[in-house]
């Protein structure tokens, strides 16, 4: 029987958070989910999310689809992970991401699917789709969420981490 | 470390009807998540959703469509329900396929957002991909979740399973 089981959680405090980390991540699953529901204290509409693994921001690439509601965006970015609001989108709004990462222990190429928005009922806010790829064989021990202008996490962000096993 | 994928609560339609409620929705999980299966029985028309039967101008969405040659984006601000797919086709043998991630619904403390994947499965009516993201700005945790057409009726045969997610 397949299962879906909360790893580690991180809700952030009163102080904020420059980032969000699972580290000693077992490798006893078969894939693992990130879910998070976030905001971001930079003086600015939205605040721009980075992954990184096993401590590295490096060799990552990726592939994103972003709409605002009136102009849709496709490109790449390498490391980007999706949007959440910021300081001066609607109070008590907080985005909320979905990123899926198979086989995150195997021996290959590690590849990422994250699903954000950033919808706050303003003008600016942006709905991702991203199919990200680690060049990298090593297992994934570690997983940051770090902020891409130096912000912090506000209070009451929260991540969760799941492993799901096929066995 | 516990099993976390429970199953709420599932519905098929046993007849056409206006709208589908999953009321009495437990606080005890972190996130929830919808599979929808669906049909209509009009013309074509979009799946809404509400919370907690909350008919204010409180939603907003975003919405992304692609269809292999364009694509295209839609965004709303203070409507009065927001959507989980913006078009679902009358063809009982293709359902429309849409899966509907509502994050931390049951704190008391941040507006609600969803995220909403859909296909457009027919072949004469659109067919193609589909994101919604959604926001519902009230700080209550959701109780109760309604869906509905914007036109015509869910139709027969058209299932809905409510999961949620516990973090324990």
């Amino acid at each position: 029987m397949a299962t879906y089981t909360l790893i580690s959680s991180v809700t952030v405090g009163s102080g904020g958070a420059a980032n969000i980390e699972f580290t000693s991540i077992p490798s006893t699953y078969t894939d693992l989910v990130l879910k998070l529901s976030g905001r971001s204290n930079r003086s600015a509409t939205t605040e721009f999310l980075s992954i990184n693994f096993n401590s590295s921001a490096s060799n990552f690439s990726n592939i994103y689809l972003e709409a605002t509601g009136t102009t849709v965006y496709s490109g790449s970015f390498a490391g980007y992970i999706g949007s959440i609001p910021a300081a001066t989108a609607t109070a008590n709004t907080f985005g909320s991401f979905e990123i899926y990462i198979p086989n995150y222990a195997g021996s290959n190429s590690k590849s990422i699917s994250s699903d954000s928005v950033s919808e706050n009922n303003l003008n600016l806010a942006y709905s991702d789709l991203i199919a990200g790829l680690w060049s990298q064989t090593a297992a994934i021990t570690s997983v940051k969420l770090v902020t891409n202008n130096a912000s912090n996490f506000v209070q009451y962000s929260t991540a969760y981490l799941y492993g799901i096993s096929n066995a | 470390m516990s099993v976390t994928y429970d199953k709420i609560q599932t519905t098929t339609l046993g007849s056409a009807q206006a709208s589908v409620t999953f009321s009495a929705i437990s606080g005890s999980y972190t996130d929830l998540v919808l599979i929808s299966n669906v049909d209509i029985t009009s013309a074509g028309a979009s799946i809404n959703i509400r919370f907690n039967s909350d008919t204010g101008n409180n939603y907003s969405y975003i919405t992304i469509y692609g269809n292999g040659i364009a694509h295209a984006t839609n965004k709303a601000t203070n409507q009065n329900k927001s959507y989980i797919a913006a078009y679902v086709a009358p063809n009982t043998s293709l359902e429309t396929v849409i899966v509907t991630n509502i994050q931390n619904y049951s704190n008391t403390t941040t507006n609600k957002t969803l995220i909403s994947r859909s296909n457009r499965a027919s072949a004469s009516n659109s067919p193609g991909a589909e994101v919604l993201s959604g926001l519902w700005r009230n700080t209550s945790a959701i109780t109760s979740i309604t869906l509905a057409a914007d036109s015509g009726n869910i139709d027969t045969g058209s299932t809905f399973t409510l999961y949620g997610i516990k973090a324990e």
